[in-house]
């Protein structure tokens, strides 16, 4: 029983961090963004700063209609939002918040494998919305989704490799259990490789060629509205935790820091995982967007050679501090 | 593997024996839908489901690692290329009537055939092990891990043989290809989604430009990003693609507001002016 309870718990926990996470972080966006381009964002819903303006997005969308075009493929229409934002909350189980055992939702031994394969999945969603629309933007932005995901899942694995080989292990608290403080200029050209390639695949500008709004009208998108659409956006929002989270775990050291890391650790978790955050942010307000082909040459001809030679160099340190 | 010495029986099954074959039977009619759907892109979305019930499987024998590979690999990949090439040349909405082979009968004893040879062998090499659930983790990533770097190195290295000579094939194919025919491969192209961009920036008012002026000056700009980004890192990758396709495009994200994704009619898009303005 209290296994049970202890299970439960934990579930409720990642669950809670699903859903205020994300809204956390949509807001931060409106904020820095209307800052970043001289201007204050939303002010007055909730008094303070417009605090409540996500509540009030949030009626917004629940009050639009739920409209299903009448060519598109009805069921996968409107499967394919679940598909896009459950997988963000299935890696947000396996990410280590602190040290120990306590401080995850769940242990997995794989764990480095099962965050990436998870989160290759929920490409699949866009993938779905983008064809079932029956609409040759959505099309065209489920293609460029397709063709994003197969060229910068590479790297991303590649680079998540050199860090396991660095460990020893592909469990992230075994990862953050052998983490010492020189790993960071080591794998440095890793983490940089890494955190591009999940903004790619997470499709955040300046890789938002598959969603490029003033382009295809929001690609895969284009034809949702109300909370489809909202659960999208939520997806988007989640994927920035999981990434932000992951590029921590692997290659910030997480739950370590200059002090402290015994009983706040998870403090340093959260502080890593939240500048990267605003990084994110930050990139957005300041890069136009990558045209298809540059996206793909940007993966092939520079992250793909980079994450092989940080492999080469994670290999080369290995095999002589041994 | 953890050969259990006590008899197994079937008539008591525990829990993990039922998940496991309902697991088994929901892959089974995934599989079975995927081969008779009409629906080209609803037999790929079904492939999903018996791919992932095979994950599952392979997790009820506690295969953890072999599980996520499965995940990663054919589900996150395998599949998203299938969907890749379907939406490229023919995706339908709806039936496709021309979508049965004649070859239906042949292909039928072929997979029966295939299907019975991988069930004899599986059977006949595996009649007495049982997978201990309770002890240690038999398919846990060190495990595996070891018995394949220590007792199958040779199929190991034979498969990466095997995989590096059809991506050798794939290059060369792709190169006749190109020596055939003077206008450009459509394979290639594909390859690296150069073709879905080219219509859609005649829509676009800005991208017009560019487009009249023909796919030279596109070249250029696509070799010009490639020293920058040999040299630099991303951002000036980026920096280099806004001369290309758009300082006036710049100017507009410029504009742009932060509710910007969630604006679906003009009137709030005033509003949010106004806000910027502000």
């Amino acid at each position: 029983m209290n296994d049970a309870l202890d299970v439960a718990l934990r579930l409720l926990v990642v669950f809670v961090v699903f859903l205020t996470f994300p809204l956390i972080i949509g807001q931060t966006e409106h904020k820095v963004m209307a800052h970043m381009q001289g201007r204050l964002g939303p002010m007055y819903a909730g008094g303070f700063h417009g605090w409540a303006q996500l509540v009030a997005d949030g009626v917004k969308f629940a009050q639009k209609e739920d409209v299903v075009p009448a060519g598109a493929d009805r069921r996968v229409f409107q499967l394919a939002p679940a598909v896009a934002l459950l997988p963000y909350l299935l890696v947000l189980l396996a990410i280590p918040i602190g040290p120990g055992e306590g401080a995850v939702g769940e242990v997995v031994d794989a764990g480095v494998f099962f965050v990436l394969a998870v989160m290759g999945v929920g490409v699949l969603g866009s993938l779905m919305a983008g064809w079932a629309s029956a609409n040759k933007f959505s099309l065209l932005g489920g293609l460029r989704t397709a063709a994003q995901l197969l060229a910068y899942e590479l790297p991303m694995l590649l680079t998540a490799a050199s860090v396991a080989m660095a460990a020893g292990t592909v469990s992230l608290p075994g990862i953050l259990d052998a983490f010492q403080w020189w790993w960071l200029p080591w794998q440095i050209v890793g983490a940089i490789v890494f955190f591009v390639a999940g903004l790619a695949e997470l499709q955040r500008p300046p890789f938002d060629m598959p969603v490029a709004d003033s382009e295809i009208i929001f690609g895969a998108y284009t034809e949702y509205t109300g909370l489809r659409f909202a659960l999208f956006l939520l997806a988007e929002y989640a994927g920035i935790v999981v990434l932000c989270g992951l590029t921590t775990v692997l290659f910030l050291g997480g739950w370590h820091g200059p002090w402290g890391a015994d009983g706040l650790g998870w403090v340093w978790t959260l502080l890593k995982t939240a500048v990267l955050a605003f990084v994110v942010i930050w990139l957005r307000v300041t890069y136009p967007r990558l045209r298809e082909d540059q996206l793909q040459k940007l993966s092939w001809t520079l992250l793909v050679p980079l994450s092989l030679a940080q492999i080469a160099l994670t290999g080369i340190v290995k095999v002589v501090i041994q | 593997m953890t050969l259990a010495q006590e008899a197994h029986g079937f008539l008591s099954p525990t829990g993990v024996e039922i998940a496991f074959l309902l697991v088994g039977l929901l892959t089974f009619g995934a599989a079975i839908v995927t081969v008779t759907t009409k629906q080209l892109v609803h037999a790929a979305l079904w492939l999903v489901v018996a791919l992932g019930g095979l994950a599952v499987e392979y997790l009820l024998l506690t295969a953890e690692f072999i599980a996520w590979v499965q995940v990663l690999i054919y589900v996150g990949s395998v599949v998203v290329l299938l969907l890749f090439g379907l939406m490229l040349t023919r995706a339908p909405i709806g039936r496709s009537p021309d979508a049965d082979s004649g070859n239906r009968w042949a292909a039928l004893v072929v997979a029966l055939a295939a299907a019975a040879a991988l069930v004899w062998v599986v059977v006949d090499a595996f009649r007495t092990t049982w997978v201990d659930l309770d002890g240690p983790a038999a398919g846990s990533t060190e495990a595996t891990g070891a018995s394949l770097f220590q007792n199958w190195v040779l199929p190991f290295e034979a498969l990466s043989v095997l995989l590096l000579a059809a991506l050798v094939g794939a290059i060369v194919l792709s190169r006749k290809a190109k020596a055939e025919s003077s206008s450009p491969p459509v394979n290639s192209r594909a390859v690296t989604g150069g073709s879905p961009s080219v219509p859609d920036s005649r829509n676009h008012p800005i991208g017009r430009k560019g487009a009249v002026s023909g796919t030279g000056s596109a070249r250029e700009t696509e070799a010009a990003s490639g020293t920058a980004a040999t040299g630099g890192t991303a951002a000036t990758t980026g920096t280099e693609s806004a001369k290309g396709i758009g300082s006036a495009q710049r100017a507009e994200a410029a504009t742009e507001t932060e509710s910007a994704k969630e604006i679906q009619t003009p009137k709030e898009t005033d509003s949010a002016e106004q806000e910027g303005a502000r």
